[in-house]
């Protein structure tokens, strides 16, 4: 029996690991957005100086690793395992940041859900006490996630008003089995849920159901209910997607009350045309380590249940007429 | 939970169609009205410019054509197309000047991954279609034309 399993689907961590250090860097454009305040780095140039918007995305990962190491004033050579995905074909980012750093690395790949997905593995090892410091980090880049899945930046091509725009941003945080910081306490990896749907001008609806899934059995697992949470954050879903959840979760009848915000719906304000709002790797973890953890050190929220979903389909599957399955990994962060 | 059966999909497309935002579509051709007309009256005044210096109003046409690519090109370089195509869709897209927009747009993109493989290999990869399918449609119309009143009317 695997003692620390409750349920069908949730994991509890025994002896919680705390996240030590988290930093969060954003492009530009998202420094414009709502939440400017709570990012640590705002990048002025998106491209970072870099050549190519692949490079920018990488030497953007590689400077918030480094910065997340200072932060908490750790040498590279004290972090066991470093668990990271991003959205480029074979995780080009995550496997060069990895090359950079020189320290064991676990590639992952859950799309925009990546975060949550490194911070359940990643807790795992630590709670294990197969590691003692995991470095957990995920990254998109509005440019790069562009040419891969859509069209070329300078096409004239209407957004719609379910499209979103993928964050340029990178999210680490430093998980470790002692020391100060917000603790993770349970995680709830999620199943591959597809309805059918082939829009990928829409891809919040398509993720939503997989996100409700992952509600509901952590839930049920935990035996808790929406009330045992100060916050529900989803992320991607954004605003066409966050509606479909709230209406999921009515139908399977959870009242989401005011708890439920979304990242994807957060990061940007309605002004800065964006379509639906934004998703991408680094969508959920900029919101995750800016606004809630900061919002979390001030008391605002005590426990979060933090749900990053994934669309899993790629830039070939929705052209072959597939349709796109969604994914949603939950984790509960507690103060 | 089984994978999820066909109707349990098809209840949550209908749920999902009914609660999409809608397409605001009068604000969108009103849009794509302006944009594409602004477009076509430079394109116009062009014309009526290279008609007094070109010998033949066929020239002229070419003269503005390629005029009208030119300023595509242009403005897609300079970062301004794409703005257009984002508020006047179609209106920015239909006219020439937005098939320029679709190589060069490709060509630029594409530019990194070298002049051989990158740039020249993908220049034509939104473009292309509208290149195959006009040619392809230009040559039926033809053949319905020449079978209707003979190859040489």
């Amino acid at each position: 029996m695997a003692e620390n399993r409750v349920g069908q689907q949730t994991i509890v961590f025994r002896n919680p690991p705390r996240i030590i250090s988290s930093f969060a860097t954003v492009g530009p454009d998202e420094g414009k957005g709502p939440l400017a305040q709570y990012f640590n780095d705002i990048l002025e140039d998106p491209m970072l100086g870099q050549k190519t918007a692949e490079k920018a995305e990488l030497k953007m990962l590689e400077s918030t690793i480094e910065q997340t190491l200072a932060q908490a004033k750790l040498k590279k050579e004290e972090i066991h395992y470093y668990i990271s995905g991003d959205l480029l074909n074979q995780i080009i980012s995550s496997s060069f940041s990895a090359r950079t750093l020189g320290v064991p690395f676990i590639g992952i790949y859950g799309a925009c859900s990546s975060y949550a997905e490194g911070l359940g593995l990643g807790s795992v090892l630590i709670d294990g006490s197969y590691a003692d410091k995991v470095l957990v980090a995920t990254t998109s880049h509005y440019q790069t996630a562009e040419r891969q899945f859509r069209y070329p930046i300078e096409l004239n091509i209407q957004r719609k008003t379910s499209n979103q725009v993928t964050v340029t941003g990178a999210g680490v945080s430093i998980l470790a089995n002692a020391g100060d910081g917000i603790k993770v306490t349970h995680a709830t990896f999620g199943k591959v849920i597809d309805m059918g749907l082939k829009d990928v001008n829409d891809m919040g609806s398509a993720m939503a159901p997989a996100a409700v899934d992952t509600l509901v059995q952590h839930l049920q697992d935990t035996n808790r209910s929406v009330a045992d949470y100060d916050l529900i954050l989803t992320g991607d879903l954004a605003s066409q997607g966050k509606k479909m959840f709230g209406l999921l979760a009515k139908e399977k009848g959870i009242s989401l009350g005011n708890k439920h915000q979304d990242a994807g719906d957060l990061i940007f304000s309605p002004q800065q045309d964006v379509g639906a709002g934004a998703s991408g790797c680094a969508c959920a973890a900029v919101v995750t380590i800016g606004y809630v953890m900061k919002e979390m050190y001030q008391g605002r929220f005590r426990r979060v249940l933090l749900i990053a979903t994934g669309a899993l389909m790629n830039a070939l599957t929705f052209q072959q007429g597939e349709s796109i399955p969604g994914i949603g990994h939950a984790i509960v962060l507690e103060v | 939970m089984d994978p999820k059966t066909k109707a349990e999909q098809k209840k949550y497309q209908e749920l999902v169609k009914g609660h999409s935002k809608k397409t605001p579509i009068l604000k969108h051709v009103v849009l794509a009205f302006l944009i594409g007309g602004s477009i076509c009256l430079i394109g116009q005044i062009a014309l009526n410019y290279f008609s007094t210096v070109e010998r033949t109003q066929g020239e002229a046409a070419a003269t503005t054509l390629a005029f009208m690519i030119f300023l595509g090109a242009m403005a897609t370089g300079f970062g301004v197309y794409d703005i257009l195509g984002e508020i006047g869709g179609a209106g920015a897209a239909i006219p020439i000047t937005g098939f320029a927009n679709t190589v060069v747009a490709s060509a630029m993109e594409f530019r990194r991954e070298g002049f051989l493989l990158g740039m020249a290999a993908k220049m034509f990869v939104i473009a292309g279609p509208v290149l195959v399918y006009g040619i392809l449609a230009g040559f039926l119309v033809t053949l319905i034309k020449a079978s209707l009143l003979g190859l040489f009317p």
